[in-house]
């Protein structure tokens, strides 16, 4: 170990590491992981911004606190190790929301606990922190979290947008006075099933301005 | 009778664990591609969720609630865990699906061979997690209930694997879009069934 060179904090690898899951390498169009929470708290923006945050936070720590045991973990035990930390993490950032922001985390109903099972956090863990140093797992951890918050910000946008007229509950289509000249607010945006159709178009947009992100089959 | 009824259709088709609150959708994705596969994913997680929801709705009740513990004696009455419930729930989640694994493969091989692969996907399966913790949101007085909406939700969650594999098999011959192919057009779909699924809402026994 000792022969290696030290790499900069911040070396190229290390900013690719943050960047790749932003747009190439994303976690939710790309790798397809943690979708599950992703969907359901995009009605708002609010939320959305809180559980990315959320994820982030317990990613990044989560991968770094791994990443330092990962010489004194067995195999066979590493998936409970992992849900451990990351239910640890999980319990914080839910008491942390619980205390500062209620509303939210009324919000959220379940899917603040959800983040645990977010496959996200496994696959990172899995895939990063299980054979990388704490320190490029943060930086990874920071990126992948970021990456979900995008895709969650980007479909919440829309759908607050064009659901219910607001943007962080400020009415900005009733200031814009559309409402006058017939517009109506899309009533389906608020619903489930929009959330995936929404993800999907932005799968097919972001496709078809990098090809090389198609499946082949 | 027909409250458990209701609790059962109501959680298979208007609180559809995927449709409704996009549970377990990491898998669902991934392993839709054939029915067989899907079919055996499907199974397991009934099977999983028949087991994991009674015992987490025991401990929910008898351990981590606030003064569940009374029955510890007296100083224990207002000891409140429910902190606790995360880390408890899918501990118990984690530690029965290894032990349904081991059970398994040493009772039935051939039942081991088909299910197998999937058990340890399963610990990780949002919609048990979720399953557990709607559980407890949802306050279900009894044992029965909890069984019956675990049962409930397990066979839904199947039923929409099945169905999308199904579509995702014919799909390959269909001509999509190249950037939408795979990922994208499953999204769309998933929209789209979501929308019928809709069409339940409502209904009540």
């Amino acid at each position: 170990m000792s022969n290696i060179e030290r790499e900069p904090m911040f070396s190229a690898k290390n900013i690719k590491l943050f960047t790749a899951p932003l747009s190439r390498d994303n976690p939710i169009t790309v790798q397809v992981l943690g979708i599950c929470s992703a969907l359901a708290v995009t009605v708002k923006l609010k939320p959305a911004i809180v559980m990315a945050l959320s994820v982030t936070i317990v990613v990044a720590v989560s991968n770094v606190v791994i990443a330092a045991m990962r010489k004194y973990i067995t195999d066979r035990i590493r998936i409970i190790v992992q849900l451990v930390v990351i239910a640890t993490m999980v319990i914080l950032v839910d008491q942390v929301l619980k205390a500062y922001a209620f509303d939210v985390s009324k919000q959220l109903s379940v899917f603040v606990g959800l983040i645990i099972t977010n496959c996200i956090l496994m696959g990172r863990l899995e895939a990063f922190a299980m054979a990388n140093k704490p320190w490029p797992s943060f930086i990874d951890g920071l990126g992948n979290g970021a990456g979900y918050g995008i895709i969650l910000v980007v479909v919440a946008f829309f759908r607050e947008l064009l659901g219910s007229g607001t943007l962080f509950g400020y009415p900005v289509m009733e200031k814009l006075g559309l409402y006058s000249t017939g517009y109506k607010n899309n009533g389906m945006m608020i619903l489930p099933p929009m959330a995936l159709i929404v993800v999907g178009l932005i799968i097919w947009f972001q496709r078809s301005r990098d090809k090389s992100l198609i499946e082949k089959k | 009778m027909q409250h458990l009824l209701n609790i059962f259709v109501k959680s298979i088709f208007i609180d559809n664990m995927v449709f409704a609150y996009f549970l377990g959708m990491c898998s669902y994705l991934a392993v839709s591609k054939t029915v067989k596969t899907s079919v055996g994913l499907g199974v397991a997680v009934v099977f999983v969720l028949l087991i994991t929801i009674p015992v987490n709705f025991l401990v929910e009740h008898y351990v981590l609630k606030k003064g569940a513990l009374a029955w510890l004696g007296k100083g224990f009455a207002d000891v409140d865990l429910s902190f606790l419930t995360f880390m408890v729930f899918i501990a118990v989640i984690a530690a029965i699906v290894q032990l349904v694994e081991m059970i398994i493969e040493k009772f039935s091989p051939s039942l081991y061979n088909s299910l197998g692969i999937f058990l340890p996907l399963i610990a990780v399966n949002c919609a048990i997690l979720g399953a557990a913790l709607f559980m407890q949101d949802r306050e279900y007085q009894t044992v029965t209930e909890a069984t019956v909406f675990g049962v409930g939700s397990g066979i839904g969650w199947m039923l929409a694997i099945v169905s999308i594999a199904a579509i995702r098999e014919k799909l390959r011959y269909s001509n999509v879009p190249d950037p939408l192919k795979g990922l994208g057009i499953t999204f769309i779909l998933t929209g789209l069934m979501a929308i019928a699924f809709m069409g339940f809402m409502g209904i009540k026994l």
